[in-house]
């Protein structure tokens, strides 16, 4: 057993406590047992002994300075024996500081209907801000279309390289494997009924007006749109985008514009990639399972799917370029506080890029089919 | 009392096409407070960063603790940064931690004390380093500019380690506190035998609270002695450093008063 660190020595005639030992962090478990131990009720004067300390730090001495206000409270007499001077200051520096110590205020609670009103009201705060950013984002685009000299080519240019130029393989390969799993998919349905040519009607139409620009903004979305946030977000709390203000620039125009221009350019370039890579896919399913020869498939193309299917699904790409560079630049600009705002701001910004997309893409369904495209 | 408690030998810093360090030699006495200075840029913050091991030297070797310190030597790094606090130049403190979280947050990764102990402990040291108990629960974020450097003292006293690094500890501190943050240096040492390397600008701690001051330029440590007797050697970097006119000025008021 070690020995303890606190003890009552009743064998003097004047009761004895006796510190003694490594009052420090480490022991601090211990010592609050030993503390626990002593029966501190019934004492008239104790002499407190502490020579045998020889290592103390804050967490030592504010088991002792515990000692003594319980001791001080309940009226015993007591004198300090034998300590070190230096256990004596940090001691008198502890005392000093405790009397300063109080109860942490706790926040505040609130009912059920005050946190509903609470959410309402921040949901409507950001709507409201959303359409500040849109409208202050459209009053500089304005004012930069009419004068091409102010667009800045550089980051723009920048965008176009980072956002399009890189995702190129990425976009291939994935579009490509989409190609592959719908012919596959497809062609199982089509083979009972013997008719494997028809995949071609199939994959034409539904990687032009659907896939290749939907996959397209997915991907650019949480490649992209994610960036754009955390970038945003991180120069938010790093107070780069109040410098910006400051030198009298609108952050809106240096961040957020060429980014907007850049991915509307871009996006449409992608999507043609996609419709490559998902018609090369399927064309190869198309012939490694369904026995039609590239030389049929594109006879067949050439019939059935016209241009208005690829210029309905290029015609969407633009706003999905809209949407995903605001989103992500408006998450970005709502960061404060800290590194976790950054986090659930880029989380919040894919997550709603998604959303409009799809809600958008479904839109734009219902005004074709509407107008009978 | 005089062992080291660091040594550096030989150190060379190659960083962003130039040598930061070249052939530095320091050593730093247990129980000693050791200033380091020199211009901005004279690599102070790069040297506490290497003496932690936060940055590989190019060349040279390290002792902390009698240990020798390489990127590999898992344990002795564990005891090095169990034993040290450490205040970074641009404080570092948890951005999703609230000011109390950050300071209990050593406490609670090193030691197996209640929740409510490590609190009051962690508030001691809030208290100590001059913040209030009202400000425990804000954010980084809530806190001014002084009062995060305040927060990052606290957390890097929250073990009260042997050792304890500063970088430029007053900085953005009003002079009453810059004051009382003297004090609390000089009482840490005197009452736990704390060593401690601090970066600092701040001609009046230099006077105040070092032991020795190293000075840090041309890639070495000109000259290490107490703050007096540096004043006085006869080197152009040094004296374009202290007798510009607010060194001067300071260095009149304190040694007046030792004489
Ligand atoms: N990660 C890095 N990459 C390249 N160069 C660096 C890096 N970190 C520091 N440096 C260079 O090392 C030198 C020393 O930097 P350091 O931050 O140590 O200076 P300092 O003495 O602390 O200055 P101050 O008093 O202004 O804080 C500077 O010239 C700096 O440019
Ligand atoms: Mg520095």
């Amino acid at each position: 057993m070690t020995k303890k660190l606190l003890e009552m020595n009743n064998q003097t005639d004047v009761q004895q406590l006796i510190c003694q030992g490594s009052w420090t962090l480490a022991n601090l478990n211990q010592l609050k047992k030993d503390y626990d131990q002593i029966n501190w009720n019934n004492l008239k004067t104790i002499a407190i002994d502490g020579n045998a300390i020889y290592k103390m730090d804050t967490s030592g001495a504010w088991i002792l300075q515990k000692i003594l206000k319980q001791l001080n409270q309940q009226q015993t007499k007591f004198n300090l024996a034998h300590f070190h001077n230096e256990h004596l200051l940090l001691l008198k520096m502890i005392a000093a500081q405790e009397t300063h110590l109080k109860e942490i205020p706790q926040p505040k609670r609130f009912n059920w209907l005050h946190r509903l009103g609470q959410r309402s009201y921040d949901q409507l705060q950001f709507i409201q801000a959303f359409l500040a950013f849109i409208g202050e984002l459209s009053l500089i685009a304005l004012r930069v279309i009419r004068n091409p000299r102010a667009i800045r080519w550089r980051l723009l240019l920048n965008i176009i390289e980072t956002s399009g130029y890189q995702a190129l393989p990425i976009i291939a390969l994935l579009s490509f494997m989409i190609g592959v799993v719908l012919t596959y998919q497809m062609g199982l349905q089509l083979r009972t009924y013997g008719a494997n040519i028809f995949i071609v009607d199939l994959l034409g139409f539904s990687v032009f007006r659907e896939f290749g620009p939907l996959l397209t903004a997915i991907i650019i979305a949480g490649r992209t749109g994610s960036a754009f946030a955390a970038q945003i977000g991180t120069m938010v709390l790093n107070e780069e985008v109040d410098a910006l203000r400051t030198l009298g620039i609108a952050p809106a125009e240096l961040l957020v514009l060429p980014k907007l221009f850049g991915l509307i350019i871009v996006m449409p370039l992608l999507s043609m990639w996609a419709n490559l890579f998902g018609l090369l896919g399927g064309m190869l399913m198309a012939k490694g399972m369904l026995g039609v020869t590239f030389y049929d498939f594109f006879e067949r193309f050439a019939q059935v799917v016209s241009a208005r299917s690829l210029w309905i699904g290029l015609i969407k790409t633009p706003i999905f370029a809209l949407l995903i560079a605001s989103i992500g630049c408006f998450q970005g600009m709502q960061v404060s506080g800290g590194a976790d705002s950054v986090g659930r701001h880029t989380t919040r910004s894919v997550v709603q890029i998604t959303f409009c997309i799809i809600i958008t893409d479904a839109l734009f369904s219902i005004l074709f089919t509407r107008l009978g495209l | 009392m005089n062992e080291p408690i660091i040594e550096l030998k030989h150190i060379k810093n190659y960083l962003g096409n130039s040598w930061v360090h070249n052939d530095l030699n320091l050593s730093v006495t247990r129980g000693e407070i050791l200033a380091i200075v020199g211009g901005s840029g004279a690599g102070k913050s790069t040297l506490l960063r290497t003496m932690l091991m936060l940055q590989t030297p190019t060349a040279g070797t390290i002792k902390v603790f009698g240990q020798e310190i390489t990127p590999n030597s898992t344990t002795a790094l564990h005891y090095l940064h169990q034993h040290s606090g450490v205040l970074f130049q641009h404080n570092a403190l948890f951005s999703s931690f609230t000011l109390l979280e950050n300071v209990a947050f050593p406490l609670k990764e090193h030691t197996q004390l209640t929740q409510q102990t490590i609190n009051q402990l962690a508030l001691l040291k809030i208290l100590a380093a001059g913040l209030t108990v009202e400000d425990a629960n804000k954010y980084p974020a809530e806190l001014s500019g002084g009062m995060q450097k305040r927060a990052a003292l606290a957390r890097a006293i929250a073990l009260d380690p042997e050792l304890l690094f500063l970088d430029e500890p007053t900085a953005g501190l009003d002079p009453q506190s810059a004051a009382a943050f003297d004090e609390l240096v000089l009482n840490l040492q005197k009452t736990l035998e704390l060593t401690i390397v601090m970066v600092t600008h701040d001609i009046d701690t230099l006077w105040q609270v070092t032991n020795r001051v190293a000075f840090l330029g041309e890639g070495r440590v000109l000259a290490i002695a107490p703050i007096a007797e540096l004043v006085t050697i006869n080197n152009p970097l040094l004296q374009a450093y202290f007798t510009g006119p607010r060194g001067r000025a300071i260095e009149k008021i304190y040694s007046g008063k030792k004489n």
